[in-house]
């Protein structure tokens, strides 16, 4: 039996199919005129602890350098507006944007992302109390609402339930599966603080 | 997204040296000053700002202490976070009006990223103006027109608006500093000038391409909210068309001083409703020497919406303000006396 392609596999394979073809976010995203790209810049990540080197045209996202550049295609790009929270991350412990964040700004910060949070193959508390409780339906948000959900914890913003609603409403869920995330990150809470 | 050049400016007179090309907020200005990037690289993005230089003043951040409270006042740097300022103790107990104002704004994200400067300059949120398909923009092509006057303006302004432009200023925080008759402090070509907040945005729309009254290059530094028995009675009431994580469709900032049963002094401002950030002296001065009843409180808000024009959508908005306003000045005289010796 030939090895299982995987959804990533066949995608990054498609990717060539993909710049021959017609790509409209490609001609919406291009400038308009003939102006030339203007050229890299060195820019430094340091992304889980680990500095990775890139060359990137100043224009480039944090998400964008992620998923595009360093494969890490677990920061999700929903709106890329900043309205959804799909691609919360954190950056100097604190949860931002990473599709309003230019890559050339955060040299040498600390960017932790939802592949950096399982330690040694276990999950952190919060992942495991999104699988438990059942905190999403596709998925989609999940990224982005486990990374903003543990900085609503550290924060101190998830004493009650009204207070994680509030502080989680950046973060929104299309499947509404909002009274489960709310369970989660209680669930997670205690773990987190012992309360 | 247009290619840009993008500089990291060492310090404020490099930055302000750079920037001299920023203008005064016309969206094709060829240099933006970039603090938290929550409004220019949402509107880089959708095509709107197209900015050649691209000047980060993320080095002037790192240095400045975000919150300073004296007997005389508060200093607020304009490069601090909406969330550093939100979750000041200090300002919480002694100006609640602006720790609301930032707290019932955008999402806990927007708030670690968005400096109080670029708060107060952001960009409106109309919809013909977000779309450079829609070519009729005055605020985008001076002379084109406006879309938003014979289309969809549900949530467009109906104070300080004429037929050129309908557009909402959409923040908060500008609510509570025009209340609270803020000063900017501003560094550039003139050196450091302080200038009154309520000064800053253009006071009318006849050029709503002409924002601000900024010299090319200038940035503000920090914002000087005067102290006052007012400051501590005071509230920022925010109605939505969600509970969180929206703009206001009407807002009231109010502050209050009372002498036993009578209005000593009494600062109101509008957000959700005007062209700028709106100060009501007609209601204030319909107050002061009165007992704060839902009458007189009432009479207030009438004159405050008294100059309303509406554009069939928005028609809903100056009775909504009215009572936004009300119900935020009866809400502000059952907050406690500020105590002796504050």
């Amino acid at each position: 039996m030939p090895p299982p392609i995987t959804r990533r596999e066949l995608l990054a394979g498609g990717a060539a199919f993909a710049v021959v073809s017609a790509d409209p976010v490609a001609a919406k995203t291009a400038p308009a005129s003939s102006e030339a790209a203007p050229a890299a810049v060195p820019v430094d990540l340091k992304v889980n602890g680990k500095t990775h080197r890139l060359r990137l045209d100043a224009r480039i996202t944090v998400l964008d350098a992620l998923r595009e550049h360093l494969h890490m295609t677990g920061s999700k790009k929903g709106c890329d507006q900043g309205q959804c929270g799909a691609c919360t991350i954190l950056i100097g412990g604190r949860r931002v944007l990473s599709c309003l964040t230019l890559a050339v700004t955060v040299q040498r910060k600390e960017i932790q992302t939802i592949e950096g949070l399982a330690v040694s193959g276990e999950l952190h508390p919060m992942q495991q109390a999104f699988i438990d409780q059942d905190g999403f339906q596709c998925g989609y948000c999940t990224p982005g609402q486990i990374m903003s959900a543990i900085a609503c914890v550290r924060e101190g913003h998830a004493q009650t339930d009204a207070d994680i609603r509030e502080y989680m409403s950046g973060n929104l869920c299309r499947c509404a599966a909002y009274p489960k995330i709310v369970a989660a990150i209680k669930q997670a809470r205690a773990k987190m603080v012992g309360a | 997204m247009r290619p840009f050049t993008f500089e990291q400016a060492p310090d404020l007179t490099q930055a302000s040296r750079l920037g001299r090309h920023t203008g005064q907020g016309q969206t094709d200005a060829g240099v933006q000053f970039l603090a938290g990037g929550t409004t220019l690289i949402d509107l880089m993005k959708l095509d709107v700002l197209r900015p050649k230089l691209l000047v980060d003043l993320a080095s002037l951040k790192a240095a400045a202490n975000p919150v300073e409270v004296n007997s005389k006042g508060l200093r607020l740097s304009a490069f601090a976070t909406m969330s550093a300022v939100a979750d000041d103790a200090s300002v919480a107990s002694q100006y609640p009006l602006i720790t609301q104002s930032l707290q019932l704004a955008a999402s806990p994200q927007i708030r670690n990223m968005a400096t109080l400067g670029g708060n107060v300059l952001q960009k409106t949120r109309c919809p013909y103006y977000r779309d450079p398909s829609w070519k009729a923009c005055n605020k985008r092509n001076p002379g084109s027109g406006c879309a938003a006057i014979h289309g969809f303006n549900r949530n467009h302004a109906v104070l300080g608006v004429d037929q050129s432009c309908i557009a909402q200023y959409p923040g908060d925080f500008g609510i509570a500093l025009i209340a609270l008759d803020a000063e900017l402090e501003l560094h550039g070509p003139l050196g450091l000038r302080r200038m009154p907040f309520s000064s800053l945005h253009a006071s009318t729309a006849d050029r709503p391409h002409i924002e601000t009254t900024l010299l090319g290059g200038e940035i503000i530094t920090a914002f000087h909210i005067p102290a006052g028995p007012w400051t501590s009675r005071s509230l920022y009431l925010k109605v939505r068309d969600r509970a969180s994580y929206e703009f206001a469709i009407s807002s009231a900032a109010v502050a209050l001083d009372m002498d036993g049963d009578a209005v000593r002094s009494i600062r109101i401002g509008l957000g959700g409703m005007a062209y700028r950030p709106w100060r009501s002296n007609d209601a204030e001065n319909l107050l002061i020497g009165k007992p704060l009843t839902e009458a007189n409180a009432t009479a207030a808000a009438a004159a405050a919406l008294a100059g309303a024009q509406t554009h069939g959508y928005n028609d809903y908005k100056p009775e909504l303000a009215r009572r936004t306003l009300v119900r935020a000045l009866l809400e502000a005289k059952l907050l406690p006396m500020p105590s002796a010796g504050v």
